[in-house]
């Protein structure tokens, strides 16, 4: 028996190919890239920008523009989920690995979280291990261009394996904590990690 | 918000045609809980095979009235969830939901004004109920609506529109028609722009909040709009309605 209540007449938009397996319950598939945000999209001035790493660090690091932009970069092609429903196959990123940028740190034994905070006053929260060992990286390049601002431009945090919300547009930089403290979104109702294929929506899912 | 959302199976009551391409649905449910202006619902389809497909659709009515819910939903050429509601779905059907989600495009009377609300195309549901709302709440904020709409056939919840400007005080609404006008119009004719919104806006004063929602390119040329008029940041709220946003 399927979960949930079969609907009259319902029959469904199939998509006929090996890609169903690529999108998570509820998820349906989108070949343009919708944009959503909060408030209005931030005015960046290059010269201003840096990316900065504090917290529970022994001690913090930040990069301007510049520098940001020669460590070392990798293309990315990942699949995207948004919590609207959405998924978005093949999207092809350049950036840097979180891996690489904290090369350059040394974490405390009780760093265990992180809050991503952005240009526009947005924060979203990860477990360490979500942002480690290959599973989330700072792009400024989207489909060999560089990053659209109303997409995040100049640099955005892409975490693919978690609902797109957990992807902060406009990311300025990361503060590692101790314990788990909610970002916008997550204390608004949405749920606290939003893992698609656990269809981890919101608060309780 | 509640501590959980769990699917309920919520009825049919009602279905209104509000234009040539958008209906309101009204559905009664079991576990019906007081919501914010601007939130939304998801609606879950279920096929016999068990495939899914979910959207979420912003609620239409005022959370003073206890029991059901208004959705109302534009008709997407092509879309999954819509046709179905439109072309399938009758009064006495049953229908699977949750909610309500969001807690920041949200306003409530407490939250006073004044209120700018800037609207394209059925990005006008969320909005509405801030002002259906504010007259269940009594509330004398003032508030100014400026809906942007293709033609005047485009119009949603025009009549209501026109009742509420002359029984409520303290409401503006103006509209703009960007593809047609009829004979005679006296409203905006063209897209939304800086010069307009300054002209709506300015009786306002400059502490007001807005609440900006409709198709992706208005949301960010009217934020950035107001931005340029010396909006703060934090006083534009901006929501999206794309063809694959997930909210039409």
């Amino acid at each position: 028996m399927p979960k949930g209540f079969i609907s009259r007449g319902f029959q469904g938009r199939r998509v006929q190919s090996d890609d169903q397996s690529r999108i998570p319950p509820g998820q349906h598939e989108t070949a343009d890239f919708p944009v959503l945000s909060a408030g209005p999209t931030p005015r960046i001035v290059l010269e201003a920008w840096t990316f900065e790493i504090n917290g529970l660090v022994k001690k913090p690091i930040h990069w301007t523009w510049d520098e940001f932009r020669k460590l070392k970069s990798q293309p990315y092609t990942v699949d995207i989920h948004c919590v609207t429903k959405w998924t978005k196959l093949g999207t092809q990123w350049e950036g840097v690995s979180v891996d690489t940028l904290l090369e350059y740190v040394e974490l405390e034994p009780n760093a265990h979280f992180v809050t991503a905070f952005c240009d526009g006053g947005y924060t979203t929260n990860l477990p360490l291990e979500d942002i480690t060992g290959g599973k989330a990286f700072i792009a400024y390049n989207y489909d060999g261009r560089p990053l659209p601002r109303e997409h995040g431009g100049p640099a955005r945090l892409v975490v693919p394996h978690l609902y797109f919300w957990k992807s902060a547009k406009w990311v300025r930089g990361f503060t590692f904590t101790e314990q788990d403290e909610l970002g916008f979104w997550e204390s608004l109702g949405y749920h606290r990690r939003g893992d698609p294929w656990k269809e981890q929506r919101y608060r309780g899912d | 918000m509640k501590s959980v959302l769990e699917w309920q199976i919520a009825t049919v009551q009602a279905i209104c045609q509000e234009t040539h391409r958008v209906k309101t649905f009204t559905l009664a449910l079991p576990d019906w809980s007081p919501h914010r202006a601007g939130q939304h619902y998801d609606i879950r389809l279920t096929a016999p095979d068990g495939y899914q497909a979910q959207r979420s659709y912003s609620i239409a009515s005022e959370p003073e009235r206890r029991g059901e819910l208004d959705l109302t939903v534009e008709r997407i050429e092509n879309g999954e969830v819509s046709t179905y509601l439109h072309d399938v779905l009758i009064p006495g059907d049953q229908i699977e939901v949750r909610g309500p989600i969001g807690g920041y495009f949200v306003w409530e009377a407490s939250m006073a004004g004044p209120l700018l609300l800037v609207a394209g195309g059925s990005g006008i549901v969320p909005l509405m109920v801030m002002i259906r709302h504010r007259r269940a709440a009594r509330s004398t904020v003032p508030t100014r609506l400026l809906y942007s709409s293709r033609t005047a056939e485009d119009i949603i919840y025009a009549e209501e529109m026109d009742q509420l400007v002359a029984t409520q005080p303290g409401l503006g609404i103006y509209h703009t028609l960007t593809r047609a006008q009829p004979h005679g119009w006296t409203g905006y004719a063209r897209r939304i722009d800086v010069d307009m919104l300054r002209e709506v806006a300015t009786p306002l004063g400059s502490a007001l909040r807005s609440y900006v929602c409709g198709p992706t390119s208005l949301v960010e040329s009217v934020a950035d709009q107001l931005t340029a008029l010396g909006l703060p940041a934090d006083r534009i709220r901006t929501e999206r309605f794309g063809p694959t946003g997930g909210t039409l």
